[in-house]
């Protein structure tokens, strides 16, 4: 490892990849948000306890492959995604952000994100530890695997249909 | 004593907005419905070995479910009874003894104290058998499923739950083994509406067409057709304010072994074996019909292959607990069950989140002043007796909501038995 560089990406241009994503995800650009996905994508929100190491015995909030990614746009696109019909007005930060090692040469990133979501039912503050997982592909920057491990997760969770 | 003649608010084809809005009523239903009923609290597989506990609620009250040295399942209150501080603070575990913080009072898993520091100034004082942790006074379970009343007197278990006790059999042999356990842990969902809305909405076979059409749309999913005009199944008043969803006629014309899960035998071939391994010639019957949707009245849904519980915090404030059944030597189906649950229940499923939006919604239009009453009319004049003596309808039909209410004022206003409703 030399400066900041463990794969072939750098922490600037990471960080300019998780705002992106994050600005793409606050603004429902939905056909964007999803291209940023590599075709293997895990897309995971824990619950509490032990959701948080097995999702594949324990139920998680979210636990999404790529196909069940692309199921989620659908629906958000039909127009009676009640949940999210009006759209929730949301706001991110991104920070905090470090490159922390690779996983099968894909480059693990960290960050922390503070989401404010406004609706109907009040505004809820959204906040967690993020892990992605960044892969080159055709020479752009992917996600393969994004993981939120929010503050509130052992909490009941208000309705959460927005793309966290 | 009523606050409310509640008579007045419950009309055979109406219930009144103030019933989802009043503190006052909300807190004549935890006294009357959630502290002198059956409440489902947990299963037996949540506390397996002796001096686990899981931390459990009746309504807005916290219970800690234990199993005891002797084995036994116990419902325990979360309060110390020297100074009332809490003793458990971790939502599961296993111990030998809950210790209070504030002066070292420690309670065995059944719940008696088994001492405190510095004991000789209580000589001749108190008398340390009278001081254990509140318990529910009365526990039973069915199939593995522990209800616990805060009645010490009152109908047994299995008189609360009289028809509904077929839902549990029905569900634990979809199991080779012939039980289920609870322990792919819980979401918690947080819903800003009154309990009854999402009681109501269980068994309310009109909603999804509409409610959940987004699903239907890109999912490729058969469940939309279950709940449409020609559909061949039926909602069911099963008594005791317990509705259900039978969708057994529907899946018995398709005939088609795991039709209900919405995949074929070859799917889960393993599984199958399994079962027909375990029932013989019985086991096609119980791949075609599938699992029950039944509301057992106040708090716990069978819903296929989850289990909701209800717990009503506040008048307008409740918390909808969601997990996945898992099959006892069903692994097979126990994985696709899971990513089938994670996928449509919880904050952000497919389903349930839409659903909740529904809940919040009529929760802020109650507070609309008029029309004052909400309708159950749907089905009235089509209401019919099926052959066990149950009142019957079209799946559509708001048959089970009539249900609820008539059952809910016989809890609330004993003196209105058989007048209204």
């Amino acid at each position: 490892m030399t400066g900041t560089t463990i794969t072939d990406i750098e922490l600037g241009e990471a960080e300019q990849f998780l705002y992106r994503e994050a600005r793409l995800a606050d603004a429902h650009d939905y056909d964007a948000w999803e291209a940023l996905w590599t075709d293997d994508a895990v897309y995971w929100v824990p619950a509490g306890g032990e959701s948080a190491t097995d999702p594949t015995t324990q139920v998680s909030v979210l636990f999404d492959n790529r196909s069940r990614i692309g199921t989620r746009i659908r629906q958000l696109k039909t127009g009676k995604r009640h949940s999210q019909s009006p759209n929730s007005s949301l706001c991110r930060l991104i920070t905090n952000v470090e490159l922390l090692g690779d996983h099968d040469g894909d480059t693990v990133v960290g960050a922390a994100m503070l989401a404010v979501e406004s609706r109907d039912r009040g505004t809820t503050i959204w906040a967690g530890r993020c892990e992605y997982r960044l892969r080159r592909v055709d020479g752009e920057l992917r996600m393969s695997w994004k993981k939120i491990l929010l503050v509130d997760r052992d909490r009941a969770l208000n309705t959460m249909s927005f793309l966290i | 004593m009523t606050v409310t003649n509640y008579d007045a608010l419950v009309r055979p084809d109406r219930v009144h907005g103030s019933l989802y809005t009043d503190p006052e009523i909300f807190a004549e239903e935890m006294e009357r419905i959630f502290y002198r009923t059956w409440v489902y609290v947990g299963h037996v597989s949540e506390v397996p070995q002796p001096n686990d506990y899981v931390v459990k609620s009746i309504g807005p009250q916290s219970v800690i479910m234990t199993r005891d040295r002797a084995g036994k399942v116990n419902l325990l209150q979360n309060r110390c009874a020297h100074r009332a501080n809490l003793v458990c603070d971790a939502p599961r575990g296993n111990t030998r003894a809950f210790r209070c913080q504030y002066h070292g009072w420690t309670y065995d898993s059944d719940g008696a104290l088994l001492g405190m520091p510095y004991k000789q100034g209580y000589d001749g004082v108190i008398e340390k058998s009278e001081l254990g942790l509140g318990r529910v006074p009365r526990v039973a379970e069915y199939r593995g499923f522990v209800f616990g009343s805060f009645a010490a007197d009152g109908p047994s278990l299995l008189e609360h739950l009289g028809s509904a006790t077929d839902a549990f059999d029905r569900l634990c042999r979809l199991s080779p083994a012939g039980e289920v356990a609870v322990s792919a842990g819980w979401l918690q969902h947080r819903v800003a509406a009154n309990w009854k809305m999402l009681l109501e909405n269980e068994t309310d076979g009109y909603h999804p067409q509409f409610v959940h059409s987004s699903v239907f749309q890109v999912a490729n999913s058969a469940i939309g057709a279950l709940y449409g005009e020609s559909s061949t199944a039926v909602c069911r008043d099963l008594g005791g304010g317990h509705t259900e969803n039978d969708l057994r006629p529907e899946f018995r014309r398709l005939g088609v072994p795991m039709g209900w899960f919405g995949t074929t035998a070859d799917k889960v071939p393993n599984y199958v074996a399994r079962m027909r391994q375990s029932y013989g010639a019985g086991a096609e019957e119980i791949l075609i019909d599938g699992s029950p949707h039944v509301m057992i009245f106040p708090n716990l849904f069978i819903a296929e292959i989850q289990l909701f519980v209800i717990q009503p915090l506040s008048v307008n404030q409740t918390v909808q607990h969601v997990t996945c059944v898992q099959l006892a030597e069903g692994e097979e189906m126990n994985r696709r069950m899971l990513q089938q649950t994670i996928g449509s229940v919880g904050p952000a499923g497919l389903l349930l989140a839409d659903d909740t939006e529904m809940y919040e919604r009529n929760q802020r239009g109650v507070a609309s002043r008029l029309p004052e009453w909400l309708v159950l009319a749907r089905g009235l004049k089509r209401e019919r007796i099926d052959a066990d003596g149950h009142t019957i309808g079209n799946n559509t039909d708001e048959l089970t909501l009539r249900a609820i209410w008539r059952h809910w004022l016989t809890l609330m206003d004993p003196m209105a038995e058989g007048t209204a409703a």
